[in-house]
């Protein structure tokens, strides 16, 4: 009989289907996973040790690179820890306009965690489609706050500037003739709301075309039913939100539970699985792509009829227009004062949360009444999913760790920070 | 609303049951010197958010309680993390002379240590989710910087595994109990406690090639610590209304 040996096996940091930059020592025995230790830290950026140095809105930007495939959701947990310190309310339109944009980022993240899921496992053609899709969503950042990725468009008493009327537009040149600008250019015509409203109306077709790639293939099945099961008790126990604990049947859903700007007056539903496994988890992403879908069209339905201001009217969180910089010396001397010093908060502390696409992404701000945070820190959702990667993974094969790994949605900005 | 008032009694009324001494503050800090008796207790509620301040020695059993019992029933543990409170509350830009040194006061940061907070040093900080019954509370425990000593919360909720090892790492926590305290956000074979407040942002070395020996190597950092917005503490009422308003 063969001697069964023990192997160490070193599995990146430089690997694609690592998320970026993780290693894991896997001790094994033959193909069987013993023991996973998952070694982090090596994106580690010292962010809250960051945003100890800076005035409060200057920190904004680092949010968009934690995950940085659902940027604005952390910029969103900061703003709104800030705001409940301060004790500042923004404008409903502006509340509106978070949420349409936080369920845009849920739809980019959830895209791009398909794409890279079923290429982890070997669907390739999926990532391709999945990124059709970002593209027009990538534009929606854009038009509305000129970057594609990291926004900086959350701040705090509002958003940075309403929504624009037209769209940018492709531009013919030498690698594009006039007729494909030209159909490029179609769906660009309108505001962005139109843009949007445009996606919304093809988006769920699309997620049908990946659900009959995926959902009842035999291989996607077999590499994923029964991988990874968490129960609900033990989800708990291990600190999950968002879709894996939903995954595991636990129906706990931030916008509803503790809804937070306009989620309590939006229609929509909280899928959960049955299993908790990988297959379970995935299914929860697909309808929570649908789910966001309809919010975002009830969102854009509002935002027609109801114009209004974006910002909260205090100067002394809220900088100036520039024409009112013109005449008053009030006004340049609040702009010159917010944007060397900042504002002061009052001391104190708060901890505030969002349905993050990952999970409850929390943000514990600590105030000693200065312009600069006393201590920041992060919750972020993927640092207890991968804590219990060890776990999961036991007694799994090693080409389960990539499915159970990737089904955790894991992104290492945040989790490293 | 009603959720935190109701928490709020049924902490006060369960705890003193059993002979804790619960003092109540509305204060933005309330602080707990380390070596109090076991049974001294400090609830805060503040911008709707309670947090209840234990001392160490009651840590496990009063968490083993606040998982256990029906009206509590915090089933998750969401974070832990450690704060520093060496510098709370010093600004940089305070000074009794016209002029002081200028800006180099904010830069030179050694003058401003020597008056810097009283109270116990560090604090590590939980925080408690209630899935079923849809309430949060944050659990806190002050620390001397001469025993950095505390039980691992793992037993009760073992979500703090990976937690603690962070807070290990940052603020130097021994979390007596936890099976695998290992460094787990720096470096291999780093040294200090980043996260400390004397620990400087810029780090105390740096690493680059070194052709002459071939290899990489650490070496002093050779770049100043800056700070580009000193710290100041505005002491305004400007909030004063709105906060009224808010709690």
């Amino acid at each position: 009989m063969a001697e069964l040996h023990n192997y160490t096996l070193n599995f990146g940091p430089q690997h694609p289907a690592a998320h970026g930059v993780l290693r894991l020592i896997l001790e094994t025995e033959g193909e069987v996973i013993r023991h996973a230790d998952p070694h982090i830290g090596l994106l580690h950026r010292a962010t809250e040790k960051l945003a100890e140095t800076k005035p409060y809105n200057q920190s904004i930007g680092y949010m968009d690179r934690l995950d940085y495939v659902s940027m604005m959701c952390n910029e969103h947990g900061y703003v709104l820890a800030l705001e409940k310190l301060l004790g500042v309310t923004p404008p409903i339109r502006a509340q509106y306009i978070r949420v349409m944009f936080d369920e845009i980022t849920r739809l980019l993240n959830h895209l791009l965690w398909l794409g890279a899921h079923a290429l982890d496992i070997g669907a390739m053609a999926v990532f391709l489609y999945a990124f059709r899709e970002r593209e027009d969503l990538l534009d929606c950042y854009e038009a509305v706050s000129g970057a594609r990725m990291h926004a900086t468009y959350y701040r705090p008493g509002g958003v940075y500037r309403d929504l624009p009327n037209t769209m940018p537009q492709y531009a013919p040149s030498a690698w594009r003739s006039e007729k494909d600008t030209k159909e490029m250019n179609e769906s660009r015509q309108g505001s962005l709301l139109d843009f949007i409203q445009a996606f919304c109306d093809r988006f769920p077709q699309r997620v049908d075309e990946y659900e009959t790639l995926l959902t009842d293939n035999r291989i996607w099945k077999q590499r994923t039913v029964d991988v990874g099961i968490v129960t609900a008790e033990r989800a708990l126990q291990l600190g999950f939100t968002g879709p894996m604990l939903r995954g595991s049947g636990v129906a706990w859903d931030l916008r509803k539970k503790q809804p937070y700007e306009t989620y309590s007056a939006l229609n929509f539903d909280i899928p959960i699985g049955k299993n908790g496994d990988c297959y379970d988890r995935y299914l929860v992403r697909v309808e929570e792509m649908r789910q966001s879908n309809r919010i975002i069209l009830q969102c854009i339905e509002w935002l027609r009829k109801n114009p209004g201001p974006v910002m909260v009217n205090d100067a002394k969180v809220a900088p100036p227009s520039r024409t009112v910089m013109k005449e008053s010396m009030e006004a340049l001397i609040h702009h010159f004062k917010l944007f060397t010093e900042g504002y002061t908060i009052p001391a104190g502390e708060a901890y505030a949360a969002v349905e993050h696409p990952k999970g409850e992404f929390g943000v514990y701000l600590v105030s000693d009444g200065a312009n600069k945070p006393y201590r920041l820190k992060i919750r972020a959702p993927g640092f207890s999913h991968l804590a219990a990667l060890n776990e999961m993974s036991r007694g799994h094969m090693i080409a389960d760790v990539v499915s159970i790994l990737s089904s955790q949605d894991i992104v290492f900005g945040e989790i490293d920070r | 609303m009603n959720v935190l008032n109701t928490l709020q009694d049924n902490i006060l009324s369960h705890f003193t049951a059993q002979g804790f001494v619960i003092n109540h503050h509305a204060h933005p800090f309330v602080t707990l010197q380390a070596e109090t008796p076991r049974e001294q207790m400090a609830l805060q509620s503040d911008r709707h958010e309670l947090t209840l301040i234990v001392n160490k020695k009651a840590l496990i059993d009063v968490a083993t309680q606040l998982r256990d019992t029906p009206q509590f029933c915090f089933d998750q543990l969401i974070d832990v993390c450690g704060v520093d409170y060496l510098t709370y509350g010093v600004a940089e830009w305070v000074t009794d002379k016209a002029t002081g040194s200028g800006f180099e006061r904010a830069v030179d940061q050694d003058g401003i240590r020597m008056e810097s907070f009283s109270g116990s040093r560090f604090a590590v900080v939980y925080h408690l989710l209630s899935v079923k019954l849809n309430q949060r509370l944050r659990l806190k425990v002050f620390l001397d910087e001469s025993d950095m000593c505390i039980p691992s919360i793992m037993p009760v909720w073992p979500s703090a595994d990976w937690f603690e090892r962070e807070a290990f790492d940052l603020f130097g926590f021994l979390f007596e109990g936890h099976p695998d305290l290992r460094r787990i956000l720096t470096d291999y074979g780093f040294i200090g406690h980043p996260f400390r407040k004397d620990f400087p942002t810029s780090g105390h070395v740096e690493m680059r090639y070194d052709k002459a020996s071939e290899r990489v190597i650490y070496q002093p950092v050779t770049i100043p610590e800056r700070v580009l917005v000193p710290k100041v503490i505005r002491e305004d009422s400007r909030y004063l209304e709105a906060e009224n308003k808010h709690g």
